[in-house]
């Protein structure tokens, strides 16, 4: 992000001192209508909402009335106690953190203003975290998990003793998740120590921006909003879907098809900027561009898995304009310059069209010029995608996800967190959270529950009160039992928590032994679960040969040459947003509209009206039809991965108990395809199983329930809430494992509780978290009200076309993690055969 | 101590649907899904590494773990016993995750616990983390036990003789099939010797592949004795992965 302010020449009278005037006039530039504005309101002393397009010189803005305000201040003589922190600026990210350091630091040293600013990191040495404790800059950037340390520190108090702002980066992006719960607390904690805090967030434009006020400002009995400063987008991007004369293909996420086009497009560029969806797609579209990269051209590669010395040195050579093309998944998404990049090529349907503008942004990153960005599609339905995307682009709408209540094993980590800090007043900690705006409603007995759950973990065996975390002592505070308790805390803090991960370390092949070689990155374990030694996958750009773990390392050898066994695509991190999929069945539904689509697309969905049917708005088609030995049954919802997972487990429930026989269901982002023995077709006609009932609402109830009970997708998710309320510690880089007695694998956890404390809190936390996450239940439910008495069947004799991409995934995807007793026997059959001479 | 060697009375210790035959140093013996090992004809059970009290080991340390891995590990202990009604039952070391943990055992569960003893005869295997004989319980304490052709240890150690029935290590097997894996627990044996699966509620495993096991059987005639939902599979060398 730069600071950039608009070039003027006429003379200025604005109200900011003296330093800044000659500053602006020295650049030959003038301060922005919204940056004297936010100033003027910050002044009047309220906490404000900016919400402004990249390159709006959001940050300055963001900053002034801080560099203002800390100009003015009388000068601190000698022999004065040092200062407190007087302005404290929170990013999602380490590197915008570092990277505002140096933006901001020099029109402060330009101007010669009094002011220190410092950065306060996971990467921050010990040594400089004790000085900035005893002698504090005037601002510190810093991220959510570092607020969360330094108010749970016994210091805070003193710390932040003369806190006035705090400024809030990409606050769009923090506030959807856990992260930004833990954020919103930790500010509830800092409105506490100093009542007359001011905040000032920074957004890219959201659907809901009252939602965002609201956050910024403390909830009282009447709620409560920050102001709202609004900045109309710069210039309109020019973005254009590719047109390729290759055939685009029916399935699959590659975009292979596309490459010569991509290559041509990096050749006619200075600098492009790739974004796909998964690191896998990264990886493959890497190792295929090089493929063809005859002109040697300086491609790199930049995901979230790569050691972090590659990383940076990526970002360097971006920075420094020497890259012609970084292909990058979302780590690149958030506002870091990188320098001069002309196109944004975006391959792969971009999910979201908030998510898209906020990419497209990457290019040209000046208000006042327009973005060029070409969208790829990999495949057919995405093509529709694309065109809906950008369709919403041009129209600015917005489609950022709602926000959620705030997550319950967010709090049990800070509510120790605030033991840690201090001794608590119950009755007062819960006035204090409430004043978050995702904490708004939580009821007194959910937080007593929490507050149960973190000093002896919240059972109905009360057996560990001795090893209670915290006590509620004689003078009715809470207190932590032991100093172990908060090092513990300190070690376990934030809500990140990664899967697994084994370092992947290059070796030379053939050599059984060998330990030396480079760390190419991580990698995550389940992926490794699926691999036997000798299979082959892409990683850090490279082709490797799988050799095996060894000291819980993944150890590989280099298969350049060979083909790779690519990583699974893992349904994108990002489901299609709601918004996306109304708009891609609105364009199916209107053949007005098909005009704009390629030729290709366009002749398919004349010949699925010809052979079946295409829904009209607000319908959801079915289509049945035999295939080989099987019966299958499509349906279109529109509704993204995760919603029609759900809806495919909990369908092949039902078409069990229907006695259909169902085999398997494979989904997609768009539709959903389950097989059969027996015929559902003629099954929903003679009304032996109405397709009604099949697809009713009541199927979240009781099934739901059975299902979630059993399903892996809720131990991940328990997983995770085990770790971010401190039930298990955290497994830290470097820290091995000493031996299989140390750790308790949390799908135990799970099991037993579940066996023993359905209704234990933490339980309850999960399955929260899994029907907004993995499950997407509201979207599901949303989905069977709307259809409801608006389901069309069509019965065909054969395969229709716009069953083609989803039929083309089965066998390909399956429903993996379930149980899996039928592979053991089959292996055990095996075995038989083996042994008796069968063949 | 003396323990008859039971014949006849074979109906008490039928083995029912799910389970594996497999024979040790000449001994038939019967692998439950349960991951208990039944020898009929001594009417003797084989549990090893029930790790009783795990979870509130760890609360010692700060971690709450849900306090129910006994109770979950009685009830599974009881379902066995009732399916084989055995003389004896040999627990075969690290019954309790560390050496106070039986003194920390919750009322409720040494009462079950007991009723469990009663009426038959009950050795505890010492094992790493327990060495020592546990308090306030009945039982007969043992560092090893030999009972004919078979020897009932905790470790395994190389190169001893045939018929050696050890727990430890927790093996575990993997087989991959169309692109999917699975892991379970397993008992391992070669015929000559056999490790048997961990039981306790919060006990993890380890691969048979990995170095842990090396040396220890005749690799060919390895079979891995899977645990399913409600049988046994048995899986030959070459179908296993590592992992």
């Amino acid at each position: 992000m730069t600071l950039n302010a608009k070039p003027e020449t006429t003379e200025m009278t604005f109200p900011l001192p003296e330093p800044f005037l000659e500053w602006f006039r020295a650049k030959g530039w003038r301060p922005r209508p919204h940056q004297l504005e936010l100033l003027a309101e910050a002044e009047q002393g309220r906490s404000m909402l900016l919400i402004a397009p990249t390159g709006a010189g959001k940050t300055l803005a963001g900053f002034l009335p801080s560099l203002v305000d800390l100009t003015r201040r009388t000068k601190r003589k000698p022999g004065m106690a040092s200062r407190g922190i007087h302005t404290l600026y929170i990013s999602p990210l380490k590197a915008l953190a570092v990277d505002i350091h140096r933006n901001l630091g020099i029109p402060v040293e330009e101007m010669q203003l009094p002011i220190t600013i410092e950065t306060r990191t996971g990467d921050t040495p010990a040594h400089k975290r004790q000085r900035q404790k005893l002698a504090p800059p005037d601002i510190l950037l810093t991220t959510p998990e570092q607020l969360a340390l330094l108010i749970a520190s016994r210091d805070a108090e003193r710390f932040f003793a003369d806190l006035r702002y705090v400024v809030l980066d990409e606050l769009h992006s923090l506030v959807i998740s856990k992260r930004g719960h833990l954020l919103s607390l930790g500010l509830a904690r800092l409105r506490q120590l100093q009542p007359n805090l001011q905040t000032i967030g920074l957004s890219a434009t959201v659907a809901e921006p009252d939602e965002l006020r609201r956050w910024l400002v403390g909830q009282g009995e009447t709620g409560g909003m920050a102001g709202v400063i609004t900045v109309e987008g710069g210039a309109k991007p020019e973005i254009s879907i590719l047109e390729s004369a290759e055939h685009i293909p029916w399935a699959g996420h590659s975009a292979r098809y596309a490459l010569p086009d991509i290559y041509e497009a990096i050749r006619a560029h200075r600098t492009t900027l790739l974004f796909v969806n998964t690191r896998s797609q990264a990886e493959m579209l890497f190792q295929e561009l090089w493929r063809i990269n005859e002109d040697t051209l300086p491609i790199a590669l930049h995901h979230g898995s790569l050691d972090a010395g590659q990383r940076r040195k990526v970002e360097q050579a971006m920075a420094g304009n020497t890259l012609r093309a970084v292909v990058a998944t979302s780590t690149l998404d958030l506002g870091i310059d990188w320098g001069d990049v002309d196109l944004v090529i975006h391959v792969g349907a971009p999910k979201g069209a908030s998510r898209l503008a906020q990419r497209i942004g990457r290019a040209n990153h000046r208000m006042d010029e327009p973005s060029r960005a070409i969208l790829v599609p990999a495949n057919r339905f995405e093509v529709m995608e694309c065109r809906a995307a950008l369709d919403a682009n041009y129209l600015g709408a917005q489609d950022t996800p709602p926000l959620i209540e705030g997550a319950l094993d967010v709090l049990a980590q800070h509510v120790l967190g605030m033991a840690c800090a201090a001794p608590f007043n119950a009755d007062m900690l819960y006035a204090e959270i409430r004043t978050a705006a995702p904490y708004a409603a939580l009821p007194r007995e959910t937080f007593d529950h929490i507050l149960d759950f973190v000093a002896t973990g919240g059972y109905a065996l009360k057996s560990y009160e001795r090893f209670a975390k915290i006590r509620k002592t004689a003078d009715g505070t809470w207190r932590v039992s032991h100093p172990r308790i908060a090092q513990q805390y300190r070690l376990n803090i934030g809500t990140i928590v990664e899967a697994p991960e084994l370092n992947v370390r290059l070796t030379r092949s053939g050599r059984g032994k060998a330990y030396g070689g480079r760390v190419l990155g991580k990698i995550e374990e389940y992926f490794l679960e699926t691999m036997a030694p000798g299979d082959t996958f892409l990683f850090a750009g490279k082709v490797l040969r799988f050799e095996g773990i060894r000291d819980n390392e993944c150890i590989a050898s280099n298969a350049a040459g060979q083909d790779a066994k690519v990583p699974v695509y893992a349904g994108g991190k990002f489901p299609l947003s709601t918004y996306l999929a109304g708009e891609v069945r609105a364009i199916l539904a209107d053949p007005a509209r098909w005009g704009a689509l390629p030729d290709q697309v366009h002749e398919w969905l004349e010949i699925q009206r010809q052979k079946s049917i295409l829904p009209k708005a607000g319908e959801l088609l079915v289509e049945t039809f035999p295939r080989g030995n099987r019966y299958y049954m499509v349906a279109y919802p529109f509704e993204g991965r995760l919603a029609h997972q759900t809806l495919g487990m909990l369908l092949t429930r039902r078409l069990e108990r229907a006695k259909a026989r169902p085999l398997g269901f494979v989904a997609t982002d768009y539709s959903i395809g389950v097989w059969a023995l027996r015929d559902m077709g003629r099954m929903f006609r003679t009304g032996e199983l109405p397709l009604g009932a099949l697809f009713d609402e009541d199927m979240l109830g009781d099934d739901l329930e059975a299902w979630l009970d059993e399903s892996y997708l809720l131990k991940r998710t328990f997983r995770n809430c085990a770790v971010i309320s401190g039930l298990i510690e955290r497994r830290h880089p470097g820290q091995e494992k000493t031996g299989r007695q140390v750790t308790v694998s949390t799908d135990l956890i799970y099991d037993v509780l579940r066996t023993h404390e359905p209704d234990h809190i933490l339980l309850q936390a999960t399955r929260a978290d899994a029907a907004t996450g993995l499950l997407d239940i509201r979207r599901l439910a949303d989905m069977l009200s709307r259809i409801k008495g608006r389901i069309v069947h069509k019965n065909l004799e054969q395969i229709s076309p716009l069953s083609l991409p989803v039929m083309l995934d089965i066998g390909k995807e399956s429903v993996a993690g379930e149980a899996n007793d039928v592979l053991l026997a089959e292996a055990a059959d095996e075995l038989i055969r083996e042994v008796m001479g069968e063949k | 101590m003396t323990l008859a060697m039971h014949s006849g009375d074979h109906r008490l210790g039928e083995p029912h649907g799910g389970t594996v035959k497999t024979v040790i140093a000449g001994v038939e013996a019967v692998c439950d899904p349960a991951g208990a090992l039944y020898f009929p004809e001594m009417r003797l059970l084989a549990v090893s590494d029930l790790h009783m009290e795990k979870g509130s080991s760890f609360a010692r340390r700060g971690m709450l773990l849900p306090p129910y891995d006994t109770g979950v590990t009685l009830d599974l202990l009881a379902a066995v016993i009732a399916r084989y009604h055995p003389a004896t039952v040999i627990s075969l070391g690290d019954s309790f995750h560390d050496p106070e943990a039986s003194a920390r055992l919750p009322a409720l569960y040494a009462i079950r616990l007991r009723g469990l003893m009663a009426g038959r005869e009950w050795i505890w295997i010492t094992g790493n983390h327990d060495p020592h004989r546990p308090v306030h319980l009945p039982g007969d304490v043992a560092g090893e036990l030999a009972l004919g052709p078979l020897v009932f240890r905790h470790e395994p150690q190389s190169g001893s003789a045939p018929g050696e029935i050890a727990g430890h290590l927790h093996p575990a097997a993997k087989i991959v099939r169309r692109g999917r894996s699975v892991r379970r627990s397993c008992f391992a044996s070669d015929g000559e010797r056999l490790i048997m699966p961990a039981f306790g509620a919060y006990t993890g495993a380890l691969n048979v592949l990995d170095r842990a096991f090396r040396g220890l059987f005749a690799e060919e005639q390895l079979l891995a004795f899977m645990l399913g939902a409600d049988r046994v599979y048995t899986i030959g060398r070459r179908m296993l992965f590592p992992g």
